[in-house]
């Protein structure tokens, strides 16, 4: 049996993890200080999807994948330089802001507006991909916003691992409490997948694969739709970054038996 | 007047898991604040009569049940018919449930389909002039906000370890059975079951005391320019048997495994923590051959004691990350630890 997907990736930008992040209140509600001047990431978690959707995409031809991405344009465009340049992929883009204090409903009525619209989309082949959570607000609640817009009943979250089953059902691999995986069986496509980290190393860059991209991802990025989240009905009253600094005793030249019997002595109060 | 719903599933064997009287207890935090507020309280499985009488004394004034083999199963579908079912029959305007696996996959669906809201990873409640707030965390805990909103049915699902849970005894207790009509395609995905390791080899453990760090280090070479890793994973094992730890590892450790290299043999993604990995609960941490910096650190938050082994005495954990900080080799540290543990 010949099976192809349609797989649309949803991700966006997240803050370099190394960067130092301090909150400010504007009129608008929270945000970064220096937000646009931070550099960015594609969201891991939101890669891992990509990959894993790229893969997918590689072992059944006639797939197609579509990353559909909410930021600001010029991030988006920073990111796919390099994101570009690993798996192949179409793009849609919607210019908003894509930061952790903007409302996921908001931003999953955008991603599923953007979604319904793509040219050709046929619901018997389409599995969503995102990632479970985000590396910025991290609340897991998009993609089943995203399903129950689209009006798709089958969501799996934490997934690492997709089989295509031969009769066309898809077997699917979820995180659950105390390092466990659930297992189950979906009649197949159409499906919401929210990704946690798979199994797949990160692809090399491939700059063919980056030239390719780059040919729709720059048009894509001109005629991306300018988007509002004005974040209705929510009022953040405080942000901050905890004080949590700690007075750390540095135990240095100390023979090793008497740091390994403080740490028992540690371990057994 | 807001009304409160607490919203779980029942566990395999019908009874309640502690985090679903977490959930509980914080609901009842929130009544106490809010005058006039009314509790109920929404369970679901394949059946729900043992978890209701253990929550009988909790004062709910009702008690709501969706229950057959339909709901026994984490799915979905299901899972989301039950969950709407039970907020719309109790006309509730706060939903609180713990953040299991099960809840937070279905309840944001449940949101957007009753027009509300959801809020997930939620780490303490509190009232203001009648109005409630919640925290949570932004930025993989690096920072946290406080926040209230105006839609209902808003759905607050609590970080399981975060609230006290509510406890009480077992009474009789009459249940609202709500009847929920499913369509085929609700029953498009089958559970087969549920994979894990062996016993003896399962290394995360959620209720663990202590939370062991191995750090890429460990992979590393050593003084004598070798690589140890089978004695690495000797000792490693070794501790985490002798002392139940739940073991975690940093990012980098995990991807070199995902790259093919030699890594210890019992780490996979699931034991991650940090950046792009799980930020658990233990009241204390040990991280070993770990360089301490922000990614790995910040699913460190809610690690109460942390202690760190390091050969780098200007690692993120010198500074202002870890209580203790030893400056030495973990090959040697960890042996003689696991020395004076055997030794009782």
């Amino acid at each position: 049996m010949s099976l192809s997907f349609q797989v649309v990736v949803c991700g966006s930008v997240v803050p370099d993890p190394l960067q130092t992040l301090e909150p400010v209140m504007t009129p608008a509600g929270p945000a970064l200080k220096n937000e646009l001047m931070l550099p960015v990431w594609f969201d891991p978690w939101a890669g891992h999807a990509l990959y894993e959707a790229a893969h997918l995409a590689k072992q059944h031809p006639g797939s197609k994948v579509t990353l559909v991405s909410l930021g600001p344009k010029a991030k988006l465009q920073q990111v796919l330089m390099t994101i570009g340049q690993k798996v192949p992929f179409e793009f849609a883009a919607l210019d908003g802001p894509a930061g952790g204090f903007t409302e996921p409903a908001e931003t999953a009525g955008a991603l599923a507006e953007a979604i319904a619209a793509l040219p050709g989309l046929d619901r018997s082949r389409l599995l969503v991909f995102g990632g479970w959570e985000s590396a910025a607000r991290g609340a897991g609640v998009t993609l089943q916003t995203i399903a129950e817009k689209l009006g798709i009943e089958d969501v799996f979250l934490g997934v690492d691992e997709l089989k295509v089953l031969p009769d066309g059902g898809l077997e699917i691999a979820e995180r659950i409490e105390g390092g466990r995986h659930q297992v189950s069986r979906c009649a197949g496509p159409p499906a919401v997948l929210g990704w946690a980290t798979g199994n797949l190393p990160e692809p090399k860059n491939n700059p063919q694969v980056g030239m390719m991209n780059m040919r729709a991802v720059m048009p894509a990025l001109q005629k991306a739709r300018p988007v509002k989240l004005p974040g209705e009905g929510l009022t953040f009253t405080a942000v901050n970054v905890p004080k949590q600094l700690r007075q750390t005793r540095i135990v240095k030249d100390a023979p090793v038996d008497e740091i390994a019997a403080e740490i028992v002595e540690w371990i057994r109060k | 007047m807001e009304t409160i719903l607490v919203l779980a599933h029942t566990e395999l064997d019908g009874s309640l898991a502690p985090t679903a009287l977490e959930a509980l207890g914080a609901a009842k935090t929130l009544q106490a604040a809010l005058p006039d507020a009314k509790l109920m309280i929404g369970l679901a499985g394949e059946r729900v009569g043992d978890a209701a009488k253990a929550v009988a004394a909790s004062g709910a004034a009702r008690v709501l049940g969706v229950s057959g083999p339909d709901f026994a199963v984490s799915r979905y579908a299901t899972d989301a018919a039950a969950a709407e079912a039970l907020t719309r029959s109790a006309g509730a305007t706060l939903v609180l449930a713990a953040g299991t696996a099960r809840m937070l996959r279905c309840l944001p669906g449940v949101a957007a389909r009753l027009g509300g809201r959801a809020d997930t990873h939620v780490t303490s409640l509190s009232v203001a002039d009648g109005k409630v707030f919640v925290s949570r965390w932004y930025y993989r805990q690096r920072m946290e906000g406080t926040l209230t909103r105006a839609q209902r049915p808003w759905f607050i699902v609590v970080d399981p370890g975060s609230q006290p849970a509510w406890s009480g005894a077992p009474g009789p207790v009459a249940v609202e059975e709500v009847a929920v009509t499913l369509t085929d395609s609700a029953r498009r995905t089958t559970v087969t079951g549920v994979r894990q390791v062996a016993a003896d080899a399962q290394t995360i453990r959620p209720d663990a005391e202590l939370l062991f760090v191995a750090g890429a280090g460990w992979t590393k070479k050593q003084a004598d320019g070798q690589t140890h890793v089978p004695e690495a994973e000797t000792l490693i094992r070794d501790f985490l048997r002798l002392t139940r730890a739940s073991l975690g590892s940093s990012k980098s450790l995990v991807d070199l495994g995902g790259e093919g290299q030699a890594v210890l043999s019992f780490l996979s993604h699931l034991n991650q923590i940090g950046q792009t990995g799980a930020t658990p609960r233990h009241p204390k941490g040990l991280s070993t051959c770990c360089h301490g910096e922000e990614p790995h650190t910040v699913g460190w938050r809610f690690i109460g004691e942390r202690r760190a082994i390091s050969l780098d005495p200007n690692c993120g954990w010198a500074r202002g990350k870890a209580d203790v900080l030893y400056v030495a080799d973990a090959f040697a540290v960890l042996r003689k630890v696991n020395e004076l543990l055997a030794r009782g």
